[in-house]
């Protein structure tokens, strides 16, 4: 398959949606376009289950390398592993909900599926990117469309959230280039991931280098201290901003910390990964507490997204191969997960016109489907077995246990408590939404979702299950190419 | 007489139309309106003349020699030129003495072109002030404005003190070298005291040019005040053509000296960067905050200078000035429309432009991000490859505060996307129709932003040059 389709899928959508004529016009033309990303990302699927099938056992498949800035030695070189396809996947589920839950939006509705199209390209690009400079390129396109995103059509201070996180995300680049050039001129000019995976870097410099990285990519995926842009920022985004937001972006994070920062420097990984088990098991648990204080559904699921997060760094710090199976399992459940929260807490703004839970209740009444819903990414959230974040999140303990150190096993016990926690604040929330009696009178007219919702609505449900009740395909998925960064860190 | 003809044929063409101006000035005269698009036509025969029939060598005794890196470069200040003419169209037409104008804006260019060209200390300092004296006058075209004699006032005297100063340092040099051929000089530096002082002197002649900090209170006063063709022409045409001279001046005369001047360019390329940043980010007018963009735009191309690989470094100097023509140009030409339109230079003034100009604030948002370095735009590319070329040999903290100057820039450009797309305004400003020449300027401008990035092949073929 030409990985090429997948950057020229969206962009052609995009440009097609600047040539629409009305708003209906561009609605379809979105919808249509993202559903044909989904079609392809499952044909990817296929097409990658195939050649592993007859033991094509490269590390990198489809590869293809155009050559852009020579005198650079910068090159559009693509290829994908088993972790770029699950993200891949990932992706275009979120984009086709998105555009589906946005259906709705009257103010500048061009503008704004332009830009939701133009993230989920940068998305794309950067998962299938093995080229760091094209890597960076793509890491770097969101931020213009989140700026806009949120400024022109979020709420509440949404100037300030937009400042902070286009702030902090860009701090968080000026790391990752700092990086990016040393590694550049360490190796000989080149950029290369998979070149620089066969160079050899002392350990001194991998000591300077990796910091810079994870951190810089620790910033897009909330890494405790710098996670002060998600709260804000997920909040005040629309719905669908917040769904790419931390459905897809914090994942951007995540992918890199894993394939660039890990694996390009293993020694470094090594050297560091004590420190960022202790920071990803505070945020773990600060994220959890601070979620118990909230009262707003937004800001709910923003910190519970730091401390869900914070397993995917935990597993990645953990450096065993289940526990970074794990991280990148949970990369992907939390995706969808959040991206589905965030969904159905939009679905019941728009109709109740708040997001405060004491202003609320009994809405099952009212509005069946989308409670419902609710529910079942609630339950997801706090690790029920048979949805994915139970399977996600056991793999990453499980990972962890394997490091029979006293240090290691405390550090999982912590971050395995917040999962009470988790309960708590998950059911207090859902009971006082969605159960009990109605609160507000002005709710009893409200009606359910609409076709487009509920289609969005099944879409990631079926994700969410398709996690947890066979993860089977998805650990066939990653585990080789975790195997593959474990080996880097074996030094084999 | 051939090879002066394929030599020297940029400078012979706008000498030329230099000529027509003036015969059409003592003759019966044109109309604005006919005499504008016809100087537009031959600037953009002349940029494309610049690519065809190129051909290196000395002339006059070795006092002009060009190359085909030389010949781009002076087709990249043609283009800029054109796209000024462009874009500024509006108060152009309007204004009474355009033919004056326009030949002095000309000679300005001929100057640079003879700069970039010279191979010899005399007909550098000579080009020089060919290239400053000009826009001295052109600053003071708003006759009635007071601030516009301020600023050109102000300008003619920082000028004439960093030329006074240029004088003592090129004395030093033919003193101690006893030469003031470029290539001879480079033979005969060794790096005595001096030397050095007169380097410095030299040095600090540019420093002024470029508004290098310290060097740089005159920029602000200056570029607020004249019309915005010519504060465009200021930030965008001046600044590149020394740029460039100074680039070569350093590697290929001042080589001997590297050594003090990358000490030198380092330390003033934070500080002018740094303090670029900061004063931009409280100005309020338009004018005055794309003057600190532009000294904190300084401060990177600086850095790129002090590369230790030339070849890199010109490559990511030459193509920044490129793209930083596109991204400033539009900035400006958004300004001018406004400032003509409605008179209106505040950031303040430009809240809610969205609704009622879409297409200037797409223009004026590309330009921005293109001149913070966020992708796609260019921008992103050119200052990229600035920081690259930096970085070549160099300590990690300098790359990183760098890169955190970024972050500084990243959030005043904000603002102003902030002001444009976000804001409320009771009275914005109403729509703008647009004349042809501006809405062909300022879509150019704005391909160039998108495309010159992504076309790669324009870096590799300056660095093929």
């Amino acid at each position: 398959m030409n990985l090429l389709l997948l950057i020229g899928a969206p962009l052609l959508t995009a440009l097609a949606v600047l040539a629409a004529r009305n708003k209906a016009q561009v609605k379809w033309i979105s919808l249509t376009g993202s559903l044909l990303q989904l079609g392809l990302a499952v044909a990817l699927l296929l097409a990658f289950r195939h050649e592993r099938a007859i033991n094509n056992t490269a590390q990198m498949l489809f590869e293809q390398q155009h050559l852009l800035f020579k005198t650079l030695n910068i090159s559009f070189h693509f290829g994908v592993d088993g972790i770029s396809v699950a993200m891949i996947l990932l992706t275009s589920f979120v984009v086709v909900a998105g555009v589906l839950v946005s259906w709705n939006v009257e103010k500048m509705t061009k503008e704004f599926y332009f830009l939701l199209l133009l993230l989920g390209l940068g998305a794309y690009g950067f998962f299938i990117s093995l080229d760091l400079f094209i890597l960076f390129f793509f890491l770097e396109i969101s931020v213009i469309p989140k700026y806009l995103l949120i400024g022109i059509w979020g709420s509440g201070k949404k100037e300030y959230s937009a400042n902070k996180l286009a702030l902090m995300l860009m701090g968080g680049s000026a790391l990752i280039l700092v990086g990016m050039l040393g590694l550049y001129f360490l190796a000989g000019n080149t950029f290369d991931i998979m070149t620089l995976s066969k160079t050899t870097i002392t350990s001194d410099y991998q000591r300077i280098l990796f910091p810079l990285f994870f951190l810089g990519f620790g910033v897009f995926t909330a890494l405790f201290p710098l996670h002060t842009w998600v709260p804000d920022g997920h909040s005040s985004a629309p719905t669908a901003g917040s769904m790419f937001l931390a459905g897809i972006s914090m994942k951007l994070g995540g992918y890199g910390c894993l394939r660039v920062a890990t694996y390009l420097l293993p020694e470094g990984a090594k050297e560091y990964a004590n420190i960022i088990i202790v920071l990803s098991a505070i945020a773990i648990l600060y994220g959890a507490f601070a979620t118990m204080m909230q009262k707003d559904l937004k800001y709910i699921n923003a910190y519970s997204s730091v401390s869900h997060v914070g397993f995917s760094l935990l597993g990645i710090g953990m450096l065993t191969q289940t526990a970074i199976t794990g991280a990148l399992m949970q990369m992907v459940s939390h995706g969808v997960m959040t991206a589905l929260f965030f969904a159905v807490i939009g679905m019941i703004y728009d109709r109740t016109h708040t997001r405060q839970v004491d202003e609320m209740g009994g809405l099952m009444k009212q509005m069946p489907f989308i409670s419902t819903v609710f529910f079942i990414v609630g339950l997801c959230s706090l690790g029920l077995p048979g949805l994915s974040g139970f399977v996600a999140e056991m793999t990453v303990f499980v990972g962890s246990w394997q490091n029979a150190d006293m240090f290691h096993r405390i550090a999982t016990i912590a971050a395995a408590m917040s999962i009470v926690v988790t309960a708590v604040y998950i059911l207090r929330a859902i009971g006082r939404t969605v159960m009990g009696p109605n609160t507000n009178e002005a709710h009893l007219v409200l009606k359910d979702a609409g076709w487009n919702e509920k289609l969005a609505a099944i879409l990631l449900v079926g994700g969410i299950l398709a996690i947890g009740i066979a993860p089977g395909w998805l650990n066939d998925l990653l585990q080789p190419a975790a195997q593959e960064i474990m080996n880097r860190i074996a030094g084999k | 007489m051939n090879e002066l003809f394929t030599l020297m044929k940029s400078e012979l063409v706008l000498t030329g139309i230099i000529f027509l101006l003036l015969f059409i000035k003592i003759g019966k005269g044109l109309k604005n309106e006919t005499l504008l698009p016809l100087v537009q036509v031959l600037l953009l025969a002349n940029f494309i003349f610049g690519f065809v029939f190129n051909k290196e060598g000395r002339l006059f005794g070795d006092m002009y020699y060009t190359t085909d890196l030389i010949a781009f470069q002076k087709n990249i200040l043609n283009l800029g030129v054109y796209l000024i003419t462009l874009v500024c169209a509006d108060w152009l037409r309007k204004t009474p003495h355009l033919p004056e104008f326009l030949l002095l804006m000309l000679s300005a260019l001929l100057g640079m072109f003879f700069m970039i060209s010279s191979a010899n200390l005399l007909i550098f300092y000579l080009s020089l002030e060919l290239a400053t004296i000009p826009v001295a006058a052109m600053a003071n075209f708003d006759l009635e404005k007071k601030k516009s004699s301020e600023g050109a006032m102000k300008m003619i005297l920082s000028s004439a003190f960093s030329s006074g100063i240029l004088l003592f340092g090129i004395s030093l040099i033919y003193g101690s070298t006893g030469s003031i051929s470029l290539p001879e000089i480079q033979s005969r530096l060794d790096g005595s005291t001096l030397q050095i002082l007169a380097f410095v002197f030299f040095f600090t002649a540019f420093a002024f040019k470029l508004s290098i900090v310290p060097f740089h209170l005159w920029t602000a006063d200056v570029y607020e005040g004249s019309p915005v063709a010519v504060t465009a022409f200021l930030s965008v045409i001046s600044k590149g053509a020394v740029a460039f001279i100074f680039m070569t001046m350093l590697f290929r005369v001042f080589t001997p000296l590297k050594e003090i001047w990358q000490l030198m360019l380092i330390a003033l390329s934070l500080i002018t960067m740094i303090t670029g940043n900061l004063f931009a980010v409280r100005q309020q007018n338009i004018k005055r905050f794309l003057a600190f963009s532009s000294i904190a735009q300084v401060g990177f191309i600086l850095l790129a200078i002090s590369s230790d690989d030339f070849h890199m470094g010109s490559t990511a100097v030459i193509y920044f000035v490129l793209v930083y023509i596109f991204s400033n140009i539009a900035a400006f030409g958004v300004a001018a429309v406004i400032t003509e339109k409605t008179g209106k230079e505040t950031i303040d003034d430009y809240k809610g432009l969205y609704k009622t100009n879409p297409l200037l604030t797409w223009i004026l948002a590309l330009a921005l991000f293109s001149l913070a370095g966020v992708p796609p735009t260019a921008g992103f590319f050119g200052k990229l490859f600035l920081i690259t070329a930096g970085a070549s040999g160099k300590a990690y903290w300098l790359i990183l505060l760098a890169s955190l100057n970024l972050i500084i820039s990243l959030y005043y450009y904000l603002r102003v996307v902030r002001a444009v797309f976000m804001d409320k305004n009771e009275n914005p400003v109403e729509p703008i129709k647009l004349a042809a020449p501006v809405k062909l300027g300022l879509l150019l401008c704005g391909a160039g932003i998108v495309l010159a990035g992504l076309l790669s092949w324009i870096y590799d073929y300056i660095h093929s040059l």
